[in-house]
């Protein structure tokens, strides 16, 4: 509340800006920030990647445990996807029990990975209706300097890629499969419109001068498995087709220079 | 999602016998709660849901506030009884998530600068579930809040459009959402062709998903008709 003044300024800043075609960093509207995806930092993790997308940075991390399946597919594994907002991250996450913000964040990246089909989940029964492979994805946000989303989802299917079951920890060597099979690679590509400019890869500032959002989950082959809009401002009918196009090119960039 | 071994479409037709581009039948009441400044009951095929508004009221806590502009608040909730498979009562992360949307979808119409430092409640309680309850529930909400006489610019209105049998089909019901490739619920203003919500989960081209848009924005029209009826009604009664 008492930094109210000073965030009207960034944002004005930020809007005006982009309405004389420029974004702070330099960027074209539709150019991301400098990615790096990094596999396997973590020991301990079956599949792990960091992501950086300019300065934000999201730590995924990919465990597999033998559980139940659900009731209503007794013969497939379970994905469970979670965000974490840590205080370490940024000054506006607070501890305790997750947000919307972070629900919604681990939601869209669940719902990407399995509209798309990404794995393989009927591969992962160990005994039907007893015991399946559940795949916990579990995003732990570092540094936030906006677009958690695309950085949380590319972390995700990073990490998801050649993992190795651990059979013989729970002592089923030689039940199914050796690795998660993977189907498909679906990418995140989120967008603001400031001023009615479409901006990709919004920053910080950029996210918080926008007033609406959206992001388009794409697979490799240019269909779709997720879409979230955000904001408190509706989008134009042919701007969405517009964000939906420029969604499904991005991906199409983003997967075949890190996947 | 993706069951195999049930047939969605028969000879052209939906299991209701509906065509893919027809709406459930909707039933709406406005000013159904004594105690709520707003109200509307909304049926959707066999979706049952309630919607009350209650505000601008002081906001608490006071940190909280916005001293520019009223702080809308939702909040999506299933009555226990309103699925097959109880719900165990209380927020869950899906209804977090889609109290969090259907906030954003109805944000844009609502003249929030005329209260500042006040918040503006809506709770929709879903009482009956047949898949489509967010949109339902935005649907009920818009109505109650211009019930409540909050300052609006514009009705929203809301549906789902999906994916069956390879089909795209407007407004689906549990068993098409249950055994279907493809669901998007989606908000609008339909006089405006403003979109204020969409979400999209499953999997479709984008061929398709300009389809389902097409016929999500033909059926918002013909809710914002409803919803315009059902409030004429309700003040030519009093």
């Amino acid at each position: 509340m008492g930094l109210e003044i000073m965030d009207e300024v960034r944002r004005d800043y930020t809007y005006n800006l982009v309405r004389r075609g420029k974004r702070e960093d330099g960027r074209d509207f539709q150019d991301y920030r400098e990615i790096k995806v990094e596999k396997d930092i973590i020991k301990r993790a079956e599949g792990s990647a960091r992501v950086k997308i300019g300065n934000t940075e999201v730590l995924v991390g990919v465990k597999l445990e033998p559980g139940e399946p659900f009731p209503d597919s007794p013969d497939k594994g379970v994905i469970i996807t979670n965000a974490e907002l840590v205080p370490l991250a940024s000054p506006e996450f607070e501890p305790g029990p997750p947000n919307e913000d972070s629900v919604q964040l681990a939601r869209v990246v669940d719902r990407g990975i399995r509209g798309s089909e990404a794995i393989d989940l009927s591969k992962l029964c160990i005994e039907e209706g007893e015991k399946v492979w559940i795949v916990f994805i579990d995003i732990h946000v570092l540094d936030n300097d906006g677009n958690l989303v695309d950085a949380a989802a590319l972390g995700a299917i990073a990490s998801l890629l050649d993992i190795h079951i651990p059979a013989e920890r729970y002592g089923l060597s030689g039940k199914g499969e050796d690795m998660i099979p993977m189907q498909d690679k679906p990418v995140a590509v989120t967008m603001v419109d400031i001023g009615g400019e479409i901006l990709v890869d919004p920053n910080y500032n950029e996210e918080r001068a926008a007033v609406s959002g959206l992001t388009v989950i794409s697979n490799t082959d240019g269909t779709l498995s997720g879409i979230q809009k955000y904001g408190r401002e509706g989008l134009e009918e042919d701007k969405v087709s517009e964000m939906v196009d420029i969604g499904i090119e991005k991906a199409d960039e983003l997967r075949r220079k890190f996947l | 999602m993706k069951e195999e071994g049930i047939e969605l479409i028969k000879d052209g037709k939906r299991l209701d016998g509906r065509g893919f581009d027809e709406l459930r039948p909707i039933k709406i009441e406005v000013g159904v709660l004594k105690r709520a400044d707003g109200s509307c009951y909304f049926e959707l095929g066999d979706n049952k849901v309630i919607a009350a508004v209650y505000g601008p009221r002081e906001m608490h806590p006071r940190h909280a506030q916005d001293a520019k502009m009223a702080v809308l608040k939702y909040r999506y909730n299933m009555a226990p009884f309103s699925v097959d498979e109880r719900k165990r009562p209380g927020p869950d992360r899906r209804s977090v998530e889609i109290s969090k949307v259907s906030r954003e979808a109805l944000e844009p119409v609502i003249i929030r600068e005329f209260y500042p430092k006040t918040e503006i409640d809506v709770y929709v309680e879903i009482l009956q579930s047949d898949a489509g309850t967010r949109t339902a529930g935005i649907n009920a909400a818009s109505i109650a809040l211009a019930d409540a006489g909050i300052p609006m610019k514009d009705l929203v209105s809301s549906v789902a459009v999906g994916k069956i049998d390879g089909e795209v089909v407007l407004d689906l019901n549990a068993v098409e959402d249950n055994y279907g490739e493809a669901d998007m619920p989606i908000a609008m203003i339909a006089r405006r062709n403003t979109i204020t919500a969409l979400q999209m989960d499953g999997r479709m081209t984008k061929d398709e998903f300009e389809k389902g848009l097409k016929l999500a924005m033909n059926a918002c029209q013909q809710i914002y008709e409803l919803q315009r009826t059902a409030l004429i009604e309700r003040y030519s009664e009093m």
